[in-house]
């Protein structure tokens, strides 16, 4: 099988250029990369296509002539999946600057929680202090347990964990 | 009677209910009644399809009448007409929950009218993955079920929900481009995309590539599944959906991945050279979802992290590939899709009727609500798998097929299924301890410092008599009590289900029972 060589070298560079978008932080940014993928995607079934041929219509071009109708059908299928798929996330991230003044993925709260927990040391009553704590170069005030969580609670507001 | 004729109705019933619901968008009775009867009719089709491809070999329909390597076909054997009959009865019971719940949750900030056509779009892209006989087309079955759990995740767009949607979606959208990549390197390397086709084609591939191709099928079905190292979008996602959102995320959607992965594995790749890959997987994702699990406060968060532990237990079952093995893993799928599901819902009315779900913040429900207790006790046990409850079967039958297999790394995932289910059972049991025996916490209940959410409104707008108000409880309460009645019959029933399941496994070993259904005349 012979591959279109200038195909996959753009099927590469919207690849690569999507992933890089994909690991933002601003969804908008992800959203561009998520379009970028998309359309690699779909040239990738043109080169899985094979070469190119006439327009597959039986009746008007012979049949050893014409490009394969197949990948065809799922490219539109796809583009039309794309579509959908990139409005919902356009609204989202809309949704998001409306809440926010921002569109970044933000950390999970409880996810957060657990890592301030840690490292205040209150998970294990077992644990050794003089073993070498690793985790608390941060939270080493020794609040009590009602006002840091009331202070988690403050700081876990629309703009999220600190980052 | 041809029953080849009922199985596109799983996909085009819903689809067609969803545009009849959105029609009728401004009477809220009339969506119901829509919705309802889509989802009844759909179990009885399951159930005859069920017994169809169990008494005639597997069911298939050719889409657009063209024949099978060219058309689309559609395929119901023992596997997904089984899977289809439970996600139905499943979807059924987390529809009459939302009913009871509806005029709370999705009454002031979220339309009435969104909610409906989403959940039975919901379900066709369910059922369209079960049926679907050929990659592209699964495809699109996953598609269509995202497409509606992205909106059903973000109902009303609070900003809570719009964190855990973006997560969710950017996870689902790079496993749906993997898998995308994979068809469209599939059909470069075999030029077809039918899973019957393929699975002749694939064997005449050299090694390295038909390996590449299970890699990222196994990758994009892996993260859909959310096995251990592509698994931690799923916490963070799940808890904030409404509850019966995310019942019946946790019951189908994880499972459809495991389907994939099943019947992917066994069609396609039958002498996997991945199976020690995927045994390791399994192992890791039960040990480090359930150490999650144990270490959460809140209720539903902790059901998410068991979701992803027992999805081990399946993987467990596939990557032995042994026809005990499948069996073991087809039952325990069926046997999570119900049991998980039940506790998510249960969940939900922990969190109506004590005003949170944290651990903390809860206590003396058995007193103020016995039957809650039950509701919840019943499935948690049966999910950490005590004697007679259908979990325990399940994990006997694969620790069974795991000792059959006798490799040192078999023992070991033995060995980590029962550390598993005993820290399951801790969990569940501190769950129940914190919620449902200790003393009423001093803070009380309904104390709104819980920074998880806000607090659930028990209020209903409309003033309603006390004959709807009891109504409503039923409707809330009836679907849990169903469900739980569902997993007991999965004990009761255990004999017949296994033998199911048993011969489900042995089609899927075999093979040819599917290729020759969907080719008669064999492989062009």
């Amino acid at each position: 099988m012979s591959a279109n060589l200038t195909l996959v070298a753009v099927v590469g560079v919207l690849f690569a250029a999507g992933v890089y978008l994909l690991l933002e932080r601003s969804l908008t940014r992800v959203l561009v990369g998520v379009i970028l993928i998309g359309n690699g995607v779909n040239t990738l079934f043109l080169v899985a296509s094979g070469p190119a041929g006439r327009a597959p219509i039986v009746g008007l071009n012979d049949v050893d002539d014409m490009s394969d109708p197949l990948p065809q059908a799922l490219v539109l299928t796809a583009i039309v999946i794309t579509l959908g798929v990139t409005a919902f996330l356009l609204a989202m991230a809309y949704r998001a600057w409306q809440l926010h003044e921002h569109d970044d993925v933000q950390d999970d709260v409880e996810d957060a929680l657990i890592r301030r927990r840690a490292e205040r040391d209150e998970a294990s009553s077992s644990y050794d202090d003089s073993a070498g704590g690793t985790m608390d170069e941060e939270g080493t005030d020794d609040a009590s347990e009602a006002a840091s969580r009331a202070d988690l609670a403050a700081s876990a507001g629309p703009e999220g964990e600190a980052r | 009677m041809n029953a080849t004729a009922l199985v596109p109705l799983p996909v085009v019933l819903p689809l067609f209910g969803a545009g009849l619901a959105f029609a009728l968008g401004r009477s809220a009775r009339a969506q119901r009644v829509v919705s309802l009867v889509v989802l009844a009719l759909m179990v009885i089709i399951a159930a005859v399809l069920v017994y169809r491809a169990d008494t005639d070999g597997p069911q298939v329909m050719e889409v657009g009448g063209w024949d099978a390597p060219l058309g689309i076909s559609l395929v119901a054997d023992r596997l997904s007409a089984l899977m289809l009959l439970v996600s139905a009865i499943v979807a059924l019971s987390v529809l009459v929950y939302s009913l009871g719940q509806g005029v709370v949750e999705y009454g002031p900030d979220t339309p009435l009218s969104v909610f409906h056509p989403t959940f039975l779009v919901l379900v066709a892209g369910v059922a369209n993955a079960f049926l679907s006989g050929d990659l592209f087309n699964l495809y699109v079955g996953f598609e269509i079920l995202l497409a509606a759990s992205y909106v059903l995740l973000t109902l009303g767009g609070t900003g809570e929900r719009i964190r855990a949607g973006t997560t969710y979606v950017v996870v689902s959208l790079v496993s749906s481009i993997i898998f995308l990549t994979a068809i469209a390197l599939t059909y470069a390397a075999t030029g077809s995309v039918g899973l019957a086709h393929l699975a002749g084609r694939l064997d005449e591939l050299p090694d390295g590539i038909s390996l590449l191709l299970q890699l990222m099928l196994l990758t994009a079905f892996a993260i859909k599944a959310a096995v251990f190292p592509l698994s931690a979008w799923l916490p963070d996602s799940y808890p904030t959906a409404p509850a019966p959102v995310t019942a019946v995320f946790a019951g189908l959607l994880t499972k459809v991945g495991v389907y994939a992965i099943i019947r992917t594995q066994t069609l396609l790749f039958p002498d996997s050279a991945l199976s020690d890959l995927l045994l390791w997987a399994a192992l890791l994702t039960m040990l480090i979802g359930i150490l999650g699990a144990v270490a959460q406060s809140d209720i539903k968060r902790m059901l998410s992290f068991t979701l992803v532990s027992h999805i081990g237990y399946m993987v467990f079952g596939v990557a032995l590939a042994s026809d005990a093995g499948l069996s073991g893993a087809i039952y325990y799928v069926v046997h999570h899709i119900v049991i998980q599901t039940n506790l998510f819902l249960v969940a939900g009315l922990i969190e109506r009727r004590g005003g949170s779900t944290s651990l903390e913040r809860l206590g003396g429900l058995a007193r103020l609500s016995p039957v809650l207790a039950v509701l919840f006790f019943v499935p948690a046990m049966n999910l950490a798998g005590i004697p007679p409850f259908s979990g325990f079967l399940g994990k006997l039958g694969l620790m069974q097929a795991g000792v059959d297999n006798g490799s040192p790394l078999a023992y070991a995932l033995v060995v980590g299924s029962v550390v598993t289910s005993l820290l399951t059972l801790y969990a569940m049991a501190k769950a129940w301890n914190r919620a449902f025996w200790q003393a009423p916490n001093p803070v009380g209940p309904r104390e709104t410092t819980d920074m998880h959410r806000k607090p659930v409104r028990t209020d209903s707008p409309e003033p309603a008599g006390r004959v709807a108000a009891v109504a409503m409880r039923g409707a809330l309460a009836g679907p849990a009590a169903a469900l739980l009645a569902v997993g007991l019959a999965m004990t009761v029933f255990a004999g017949p289900l296994f033998a199911l399941t048993d011969r489900a496994a042995s089609d899927l070993r075999e093979r040819t029972p599917y290729i020759e259904a969907v080719l008669p005349g064999g492989a062009p």
